[in-house]
Formats: structure tokens, sequence, C-alpha cells
């Protein structure tokens, strides 16, 4: 509850410092509309804006599934498998020095202007952090737990399913957090470069057409969007953390 | 329970071209238990994981016989100085935890028969994080037992509890632990002391047997023989033997 108080008060001080600056910058509506303005487009669009928010979100959770589970298959394979590390990581680490931001163009060709290239944008942007999280947790099983696993006759697989993930679940939850986080921003980006719908289409759309306040509105439900899919994952990554096994 | 094998450790163990001790010979007889004393980094621990047949990193040559000429693997239970419970289970999820592990039907009733002799009935249900130190001590036993290996091995698992703890904690292991063959690395001198059947002493210069008292253990912590014997061992400790 301390959050949300805090949280609103912040978006309060932050309303009412944007106001000050549309009234006292003087500024037209094109460069900056002012807070209430930009309320009114929400509410008069509030259907269109419904129908884009729609189409991204289902963007965003397809791409966070798919890279969840995409990252914590590579993560479980690198950790199993020597072969797998000595081959797979460094080439994982390399993709990293590639702007993911600068294929999604060729996504867009491949794929085309539905809704596949921007879950493939997301699920290539979650990827690297769900990944690369998991497998630090993986690695990281503190050794007490495993000497004792193996006098107990554990086997590798057990140990794995048994010991290694449930301990390794809290650096998966980390990588999650960041996941949800990023993965709007590779959906929004697949959308610019090229879509029929879509919260970054219809912002794309209104700037081109100067309508600012119907841009800002979009712009601030993609950050609504962004902020309650944090919270959902991060309330899901507490509650998995509470009751592994 | 079958009968507690004997065992004979002998070797030597390096790092590389570092000597980590000389030739040693240890012996755990057969349902007693054996004291191992020393300062840290003398290369103790190493020995019971070398028994335990854990990862080490060094070069042992020797060997270690238990008197019956079976393989020790999957007869040994091991016990650390943190408890090294999971966090995720309950104190039942944890005591049951080697049967999970190997795949085998879990003995629910005689994992909270045993959490109950322990003294812990009423904490059956929860989670470590929930447990005081010595309760957490406790669960580890637990969980040893029910393994109900001939065999235990024990590293420091009472140093990091307090004096009062440390001590219900020896008499408790002591009674329950009997009839097993029982190998403690410690650098207690009262432990090994009280607890010694027989008590080995290593440090850099190689391993000494010392004659404990003849009283059988557990011995009392005020009797003048096993305090005298404690004094020697701290000796010599203190003076390299």
């Amino acid at each position: 509850m301390a959050g949300v108080k805090r949280g609103l008060a912040a978006a309060a001080l932050f309303v009412c410092l944007w106001q000050a600056l549309v009234v006292f910058g003087d500024l037209p509506a094109f460069i900056l509309p002012g807070p209430v303005r930009v309320a009114e487009a929400l509410w008069k669009n509030a259907g269109l804006i419904a129908w884009h928010t729609g189409i991204t979100a289902v963007e965003v959770l397809a791409g966070l599934a798919l890279g969840t589970a995409f990252g914590a298959a590579t993560a479980l394979l690198l950790a199993v498998s020597q072969m797998a590390r000595y081959l797979i990581k460094p080439a994982l680490v390399a993709t990293q020095a590639l702007p993911v931001f600068a294929l999604a163009p060729i996504l867009t060709l491949w794929l085309g202007y539905g809704i596949w290239s921007k879950v493939l944008m997301a699920v290539l942007i979650i990827y690297f952090p769900v990944a690369s999280a998991f497998f630090d947790g993986l690695m990281r099983t503190p050794p007490g737990w495993l000497d004792l696993g193996r006098t107990m006759g554990a086997s590798p697989a057990r140990l794995l399913w048994r010991i290694r993930v449930p301990a390794a679940i809290p650096s998966l939850a980390s990588g999650l957090r960041l996941a949800a986080v990023y993965a709007p921003i590779g959906a929004v980006i697949g959308e610019w470069v090229g879509a029929a719908g879509g919260l970054g289409y219809l912002m794309l759309l209104a700037n081109g057409r100067v309508k600012i306040d119907l841009m800002f509105a979009a712009l601030f439900v993609l950050a609504a969007l962004t902020l309650l899919l944090h919270r959902a994952v991060g309330w899901a990554c507490d509650r998995l953390v509470e009751r592994i096994d | 329970m079958e009968q507690a094998p004997a065992i004979a450790f002998t070797g030597t163990a390096r790092f590389d071209a570092h000597q980590l001790f000389p030739p040693v010979s240890l012996e755990i007889d057969s349902g007693g238990w054996s004291c191992l004393l020393g300062p840290s980094g003398c290369g103790k621990s190493t020995i019971l994981r070398l028994i335990a047949a854990l990862e080490t990193g060094v070069t042992f040559e020797g060997h270690i016989r238990p008197s019956d000429g079976r393989q020790l693997e999957g007869r040994v239970a091991f016990m650390a100085q943190t408890d090294l419970l999971l966090p995720w289970l309950d104190v039942i999820g944890n005591v049951t935890l080697g049967a999970r592990l190997r795949g085998e039907a879990v003995d629910e009733d005689a994992a909270r028969a045993l959490v109950a002799r322990l003294g812990l009935g009423a904490h059956a249900e929860k989670r470590p994080a929930q447990l005081s130190g010595g309760q957490r001590q406790r669960v580890a036993l637990a969980r040893t037992l029910m393994e109900d290996r001939p065999v235990v091995l024990l590293d420091e698992p009472f140093s990091a509890l307090d004096a009062r703890m440390r001590a219900e904690m020896q008499e408790l292991a002591a009674e329950h632990l009997s009839g097993r063959s029982v190998l403690l690395v410690t650098h207690d001198p009262g432990e090994a002391a009280r607890l010694g059947d027989r008590v080995f002493l290593l440090d850099e210069g190689g391993m000494t047997e010392a004659v404990p008292p003849d009283l059988p253990t557990i011995r009392p912590v005020d009797d003048p023989e096993t305090l005298a014997f404690q004094a020697r061992l701290l000796r010599a400790l203190r003076e390299g033997r």
C-alpha cells in the first residue's frame, strides 16, 4: 500500500510540473499538450486506444511467454551440458553485440506486418536477460547442497530438478522482472517499423497527423501497461519463490 | 540396520606440488566414534570428503578400506557445519529429502516419528527460516538419521552453536548415532574429549593418536579425567604436538 501511495504522490507531482511547464512556458499544444488535453484525448478515443492496447498486450504477453520458455530452456541446456557451454555460450554473448533494434526491419520483411514480427522482437529482447539470469542461478547452487545430494545418492537429473532449479528460482525471477519491462519496448519498436495496429503504430500515426495529445495518451497507456505487467510478473515471481516444490 | 563397518584410511594428499598432509593413517572402529582434531586448513575436512567420495580438488594417494570389503558408496550419511536445509521445504520435506532425491517412496510416518523423537514435533510443518539455529541443526540430525546409514561423517556440525546448544546436540547425536561408525571432524578439543572413542590429531607435521580416558562416551563435561584430556589435546594443538 505504501508503494501505491508513493507512486500516486509522484504521479501527482509530475502532473503538476507538467501543467506548470505548459502554462508558464507558453507551449503550443502541438509541441506539448497539457495533462488535461491528454486526459480528454484519452477519454474521447478510449475505444480506439483500447483496441490498439489489446494488440500490443497480446504481442507483449506472447513474447514474454515464448522468450521466457526459450530463455529458461537455454539456461537448463547450458547448465547440464558442458558441450553446450563450450559451443553456445560464446555465440549467445556475441549476439548481444548486435543491436536488436536494427533487426526490426528484417523481422518485418520476413514475418510481415502482423503480430509475429513484434512477438519475435520481444522474444529477442528478453531472451538474453532471462537465459543469463537463470543460468547464473543454476551455476551458483550452494556447493554444500550438492554435496549433500550426492552423498544421498541423487542422480544428476534429480539433483537438477529438486535442488538446482528451485535454488535458481530467485535468479530466474529477477530475469523475469527485467523481461516484463523490456518486452513492451520490443513490441513497440516492431510496431514502429511496420504494423497495422498496436500502441506504437497509433503513436506514429498520431504523431504524423500532429495529434500530439493522442500520441501522449497512447504513451501514457503504454507506460501503464508496462507498470501493470511489471507488478503482475513481480507478484507471480514472489508466489513462485514462496512455494516452489 | 546392517553391521557398521570399521574404516581404515591411509594416504597422503597434495594440491599440485604442494603437500596438504604427509602420509597419515586414521581408523574408525565398527560402531565407534573417531574424532579428527586439528587447526583450520590442515586438511581434516579433506579426509572426511575423501571418505565421503566428494569433490576435493586434491590428488590422493592411498586407500580407504571398509572392514567388510564392500564399497562405501551409498552407505554414508553426511552432516556439515551449516545445516544445509533447503529453505523451500518444510521440516518433514527436508528430513525426507534423501528418499525423494533417489526417487524412492517417502516414509512420512517414520519421518514424523523421528522429528518428534528429536523434540521437533510441533515444528514439523515449519520452514527452516522459522526455526532457531539449534532447531535447524536438529532437523539436519533428523535428516541424517532418516538416511539410516551405517557410516556417518560429521564435519564440525556443532561449531556454529552456542555452548549450551552444542552440549545438547552432542548428547543427542551420541544417543541417536550409537551403533554406527562415526567420523567427527572438529577443531574443538572439548568436543573430541567428550565424544571420541579414538582421537586423532592432524597438523602440517602429520597425524598422531591421543588416547582418551577409559570412560564410555559420551563423557560428562565435568569429569576430571576428561577435562585433563581436553587440556592435553589443547596443548598438543597449540604446540603442534
